[in-house]
């Protein structure tokens, strides 16, 4: 029915099939839908915030997504900047899932800021002492070059690539993408950085306070680094599932094994680097506050050494180890697991900058405080995946994504 | 905020965020404004027919 839409020489699904599984994930997306009228209609009573958790779910989902879609403008500066030209064949793939994921993370925060009609705010009145203001600034400004990058592939939709005008308008587009790419890259460095700065500033909470280098502290450069690092593990982590779910092969396994690679030495290096500003914190930065290490870690149900055992040794060494080995690269399942373990370990890195800062007691008369998010907030959380299910369905059946789908699957 | 809005003040914070603000924004504005201006050409040329 709608195969004149689609590109030639490719086989995609059934479309009764297609939208069955449109309609599946569409029912989950209006049930976030649901919520985030609740939320914008009676106001921010519909979630568990409160004097603790002033920055909740929705600031780790937030800083979560933006962290994964650090693929797209570190696959985008390796292949228009560095010059690694075999990345062509995953960089629409990642500059997808990056617009997927920085729409998400902006959708978050109109439902986070509670009031969406003055978001202009932070641009016409804007406090430029701000971390934050920086990060606005800098994700807005990203999403537009997200959009720019993403345009040139809508248009070479089968049917619109007939359109003369947008023929040339995405041919040209291509040419001087190396400077929009190199403009994400800058933009992207910076508010991954002051997402990163911003807990690290408090003086007040130990737990996350860090020195650093002239105005930003450890953590903005760790930020930056570890979406760097991690962000391709997603796209990755993306690719093999649209290949297991489309049982196709859609990427040659050099391209695969060269973003792997880049992503398990970043990785690794970044580890480095976050074991020593751990001990440095640990031994002291968190003393000088009058806390011992394991006051971070005990007397409560949740947050134990466990968790930051689990995010540098198993979601940190153990991965940049796997992608690290050309053996673990080659090895499917290996692969699959590293950038899984990957995904978990920035999710992760991101829950404990957020949530257990405001959990552990600062004052001697404090308590840990634990949170359990309100089921409006989950859904607006899970709204996000059910969001970019569908618009990976709806660009893979209608898009020439992939360039190697032909080559590595001759027989539709 | 622009410098004729009431709340700005010529001072470097100021400056550095506005002024990195605009200048990203600048690129983005410039690199459509060619890609367009070029696509008119191209088209008017009658590039790109075939398809």
């Amino acid at each position: 029915m709608d195969s004149a839409l689609m590109s030639r020489g490719v086989k995609r699904c059934p479309t009764w099939q297609f939208i069955l599984w449109l309609c599946l994930f569409g029912g989950v997306l209006l049930w976030g839908v649901y919520a985030i009228l609740l939320i914008w209609l009676k106001g921010l009573n519909q979630t568990n915030m409160n004097d603790n958790y002033g920055f909740a779910l929705w600031i780790w989902a937030d800083l979560g997504v933006i962290a994964l879609g650090g693929g797209a403008f570190f696959t985008g500066f390796l292949k228009y900047v560095v010059g690694k030209d075999d990345l062509k064949n995953i960089i629409n793939y990642a500059v997808i899932i990056g617009f997927i994921c920085y729409s998400s993370a902006l959708l978050i925060l109109a439902i986070d800021v509670g009031q969406p009609l003055r978001s202009w705010f932070i641009f016409w009145h804007a406090n430029v002492h701000s971390m934050l203001t920086e990060v606005a600034f800098c994700l807005s400004c990203y999403f537009a070059v997200l959009t720019i990058e993403f345009i040139p592939l809508i248009l070479e939709n089968r049917q619109i690539d007939k359109v003369p005008f947008f023929h040339n308008l995405s041919h040209n587009m291509h040419k001087v993408m190396a400077v929009f790419a190199a403009t994400g890259a800058f933009l992207s460095f910076f508010h991954q950085g002051s997402l990163g700065g911003t807990p690290s500033v408090l003086f007040g909470r130990p737990f996350s306070y860090r020195e650093g280098l002239l105005i930003w502290p450890w953590t903005f450069f760790l930020f930056t680094w570890s979406a760097a690092a991690y962000g391709p593990c997603f796209t990755l982590f993306v690719t093999r599932i649209t290949e297991k779910v489309t049982k196709k092969k859609l990427v040659k396994q050099n391209t695969i094994d060269l973003l792997a690679k880049i992503s398990g030495w970043m990785i690794a290096t970044y580890i480095i680097a976050k074991i020593i500003d751990t001990w440095y914190w640990a031994t002291v930065t968190a003393p000088s506050k009058g806390f011992a290490f394991m006051d971070f870690y005990s007397n409560n149900p949740l947050y134990g050494i466990w968790i930051l055992v689990l995010e540098i040794v198993v979601c940190g060494i153990v991965p940049a180890i796997i992608l690290l080995t050309p053996k673990g690269r080659n090895n499917s399942v290996a692969l699959f697991i590293a950038v899984t373990l990957g995904c978990i370990g920035v999710l992760l890195n991101r829950w404990v900058m957020v949530l257990q800062v405001v959990a552990m007691p600062v004052m001697t008369f404090d308590k840990w405080v634990m949170y359990i998010p309100s089921w409006q907030e989950v859904a607006t959380t899970i709204l996000p995946v059910a969001y970019g299910i569908i618009v990976l369905m709806i660009t893979y059946r209608y898009l020439p994504i992939f360039p190697q789908e032909q080559e590595l699957n001759p027989n539709p | 905020m622009f410098p004729f809005s009431f709340e700005w003040v010529w001072d470097m914070a100021h400056l550095i965020f506005m002024g990195g603000l605009w200048y990203a924004l600048s690129i983005l504005g410039a690199g459509m404004t060619y890609c367009i201006i070029k696509t008119i050409i191209d088209t008017n040329k009658g590039k790109g027919c075939h398809h």
